[in-house]
């Protein structure tokens, strides 16, 4: 049996870590649904028609998996926190009905027309429903992200005690929702998830083009699939170097709003100041694995780098050990090996974009087989450099819930059982483990099965550097 | 318009509005209750089809629509949040297994018609179909179970009252279902469902009726609410409502009995809300005035609502009039 503090928060963190999978594929696959409605309906090109067929269904199963799982999420407040809901749920409760109300009506309404209607309304309707549903899924992330950052860098609020409880009072609604986490949150969040499916089509394009054309397996429809790895290949151009450059800029502000958290990304457990950014950090013992502490890591690391990327340039500032709070610390070892992994993934994909777009300039995109075979490997990757960065704030900021105003463990529902929660934990591992499964086989089946047929002209590939096909990013 | 310095500590017109969101939210509650209802009612009837075609038919007919239909029980909870955190948390956590009933049976109901449509062999449409049904059905009796331990502040999961709304939600989705499928539906499977809506229509009427009595027998602090003219009105209602079902079902006019089925739905959350107010979690000793927030974000919230909630139903007005009439052959991508 496992206490209910603990199986709540397992409960959640699986139940959250399984469900953004299905935003980030919609939230990413949003602009460029747009791009190819629009493309379809104003050129009658195939291929538009095909894109845009193809990745509607991916969509579909995402929003639908998205749908169930994250109903979940927002009766977790209620069930499993109901300490944290009666604390905070006036400054929390109103972004999430808004969500509601606000995006999750507009997606889901007119999904039902973009995805079943193509025969059903004319194109400006059609084109209103494609623009609708990707507008939904954006305000759907702007309004948990205020959720959320509000959770990160509380502002706006009085304490009160009501019938013992510490009740959180909105007192300046500007403060509180326009908080100075969201706009680096959600920056940061929507470019990763653009990323992320940039990444996932280029892989899947690299497959079919790595298998016509330099295994000779003929391919049907290898012109789709072409297209489909330049358009993720120009997306990724686009969205990899931004996103190490505003996350740098997003670490700048954690340092000024949450110096533990930082302090646990970069494991300084004593205030130093020229402390060094590694790079690359290899374990001397297993135990750094498990107790990583900056100074007893081996790597490769800039001088002075973590001081500078600190302070926004001097590389003699002084980092915030961990050991200069109070309480219990957040698990150091997965907040640090997650922004490294997170970090490393970043520059990885910068790279892939230029070597990328350096063959594609050169017209040898269709030959390179390492090329192809390392776009393939990193498929799933931007994914999972979103699960990172998404530990890295969560974890990162335990053991508080509201930062410095409650404690997690003390959100958690008071009448709550350790046989309910736990119950509920097994039951909860085995559904959505089953969910991630069956989505997987899922799309994996709607990728076989390839593009649909649609008329037999040739297909219009996009050209290097084609300034319009990046419009939406 | 208000002053907005004013917002803070003054009722937005000075408005009741902790009423009018207690009012709101059931509101919203048998919007999603009529709206996914009469899918739970699609999902029921599959279970009584055999033809392949028929059994496609019923799920294209709610596949353009269940998504936005489901979306109003996640307003249901912001909105809860939003107006009564108290309630949320104190309601949610004393239910917590019953919850996630719900939300399980929601997870197989939402997944299974997706999943259905993916292959097309036997066995994976065999099992993905009886998802399908069990979810369907689980889902609105464990709705009504939570709805009748709420209303009567059970503290324990199963209670008799518990069983019998569970059922009358049940019979009723059916109901609604039948409705939503003669508008959808053409030829014999038309003609057949007629059947199948006026034996659930009996069945919900006897279920209410065994409710009604219960709260008579056995709930005497909700006694006097029975009685009252809201309550003895919405009872009436639903006795004419369901005449005007059957009449009209009988009579093949399907924008009537669709109208009435809604009106049925719309009726029974009235009577359970006149029951329950001024309480709003009896269990928890809460009223709608001690649950209410604060009056800063409660204005917030209402200008939000005001705003937003005639927006979303003219996307509905959109999408269902995009999907009007009998569905067509091979609708899809």
């Amino acid at each position: 049996m496992i206490d209910p503090v603990t199986a709540s928060r397992l409960q959640f963190a699986l139940t959250t870590i399984v469900h953004i999978i299905f935003p980030v594929m919609s939230m990413g696959l949003a602009p460029f649904l747009v791009y190819f409605t629009w493309k379809d309906i104003r050129t009658g090109k195939p291929i538009y028609e095909q894109l845009r067929r193809f990745w509607t269904r991916i969509f579909a199963v995402s929003f639908v998996v998205g749908t169930v799982t994250g109903i979940v999420l927002e009766f977790e407040f209620g069930t499993n926190f109901a300490a944290f809901s009666t604390t905070a749920g006036e400054l929390f409760g109103g972004p999430l009905a808004l969500e509601g109300m606000m995006a999750f009506m507009l997606e889901a309404t007119f999904l039902g027309i973009f995805v079943f209607g193509r025969e059903r309304v004319g194109n400006p309707l059609y084109m209103v429903s494609a623009v609708a549903v990707g507008l939904g899924t954006w305000l759907s992330a702007v309004w948990i992200l205020i959720a959320n950052s509000w959770m990160q860098t509380p502002r706006g609020y009085e304490l009160a005690t009501e019938n013992g409880q510490t009740i959180v009072h909105l007192v300046d609604p500007i403060a509180a929702y326009a908080n100075p986490r969201f706009p680096w949150m959600f920056v940061h969040m929507q470019n990763a998830a653009v990323e992320s499916v940039a990444l996932f089509m280029a892989g899947l394009g690299a497959y079919f083009v790595f298998r016509h054309h330099v295994w000779g397996y003929p391919v049907e429809n290898v012109g789709f699939w072409e297209t489909t790895l330049k358009f993720g290949l120009l997306a990724l151009l686009i969205t990899a170097p931004l996103q190490v450059l505003h996350g740098d800029l997003y670490a700048r502000h954690i340092v000024e709003t949450q110096p533990q958290k930082f302090a646990a990304m970069e494991a300084v457990w004593e205030t130093d100041s020229y402390v060094p950014e590694y790079i690359v950090a290899f374990p001397t013992s297993i135990g750094d694995l498990l107790d990583p502490r900056a100074k007893d890591i081996f790597g490769i690391g800039i001088p002075g780098g973590a001081s500078w990327l600190a302070s926004g340039g001097d590389p003699q500032a002084s980092i915030q050990g961990l050991n200069e709070f109070e309480g219990p610390q957040p698990p150091v070892a997965i907040v640090f090996w997650a922004f490294r992994i997170m970090v490393a993934l970043g520059f990885w994909f910068i790279l892939l974009a230029v070597w990328g777009g350096y063959r594609w300039w050169n017209g040898e995109l269709l030959e390179d087989d390492l090329l192809h075979k390392a776009l393939m490997a990193s498929t799933p990757l931007g994914i999972v450099a979103v699960e990172l960065g998404w530990v890295v704030t969560e974890v990162g900021r335990q053991p508080w819930v509201i930062q410095d105003v409650l404690r997690t463990s003390d959100g958690v529902s008071p009448g709550l059982t350790g046989l309910e929660a736990t119950a509920t934990l097994a039951g909860f591992a085995v559904v959505y483990l089953g969910l991630l499964a069956l989505y997987t086989y899922v799309v994996v089946r709607i990728v076989r099965a390839g593009p649909p047929d649609v008329s037999t002209t040739d297909v219009d590939r996009p050209e290097m550097p084609a300034s319009e096909v990046g419009a939406d990013d | 318009m208000t002053d907005p310095a004013s917002l803070a500590t003054d009722p937005l017109f000075g408005l009741p509005l902790a009423d009018l969101w207690f009012g709101l939210l059931f509101f919203i509650f048998a919007t999603f209750l009529f709206l996914d209802g009469f899918d739970f009612g699609v999902g029921a009837l599959f279970a009584t089809r055999e033809d392949d075609d028929e059994r496609e038919q019923l799920l294209s007919a709610i596949g353009p629509f269940w998504d936005g239909n489901e979306v109003w029980l996640v307003v249901f909870g912001g909105a809860m949040f939003a107006a009564f955190p108290a309630v949320y948390a104190n309601l949610f956590s004393r239910h917590y297994l019953l919850m996630f009933a719900i939300l399980g049976a929601l997870i197989i109901r939402g997944l299974a018609p997706e999943m259905y449509e993916q292959r097309h062999d036997e066995a994976w449409q065999r099992w993905w179909g009886r998802a399908f049904v069990v979810g369907s059905l689980a889902a609105p009796f464990f709705l009504g179970m939570f709805t009748a331990n709420w209303l009567f502040g059970a503290t324990t999961i199963v209670t008799l009252p518990g069983l019998v709304v569970g059922l009358a939600v049940v019979a009723l989705t059916v109901v609604d279902g039948v409705a939503f499928l003669r508008l959808k539906t053409r030829g014999d499977l038309r003609d057949d469902l007629r059947t199948d809506g006026f034996r659930a229509l009996a069945a919900y009427l006897v279920l209410v009726v065994v409710t009604l009595g219960y709260v008579y027998g056995a709930a005497p602090a909700l006694r006097p609410a029975l009685f009252s003219a809201p309550i003895t009105a919405l009872v009436l209602a639903t006795l004419v409502l369901a005449g005007v079902y059957a009449a009209a079902t009988r009579a093949d006019r399907y924008y009537v009995a669709f109208g009435a089925a809604a009106g049925l739905v719309f009726s029974l959350v009235g009577i359970v809300a006149g029951l329950m107010y001024p309480a709003i979690d009896r269990a928890g000793g809460l009223t709608v005035e001690t649950a209410i927030v604060s009056t800063l974000p409660l204005n917030l919230m209402s200008i939000g609502a005001a705003i937003l909630l005639p927006l979303v139903f003219v996307y509905f007005a959109v999408l269902y009039s995009a999907f009007s009439g009998p569905i067509e052959a091979g609708e899809s991508y």
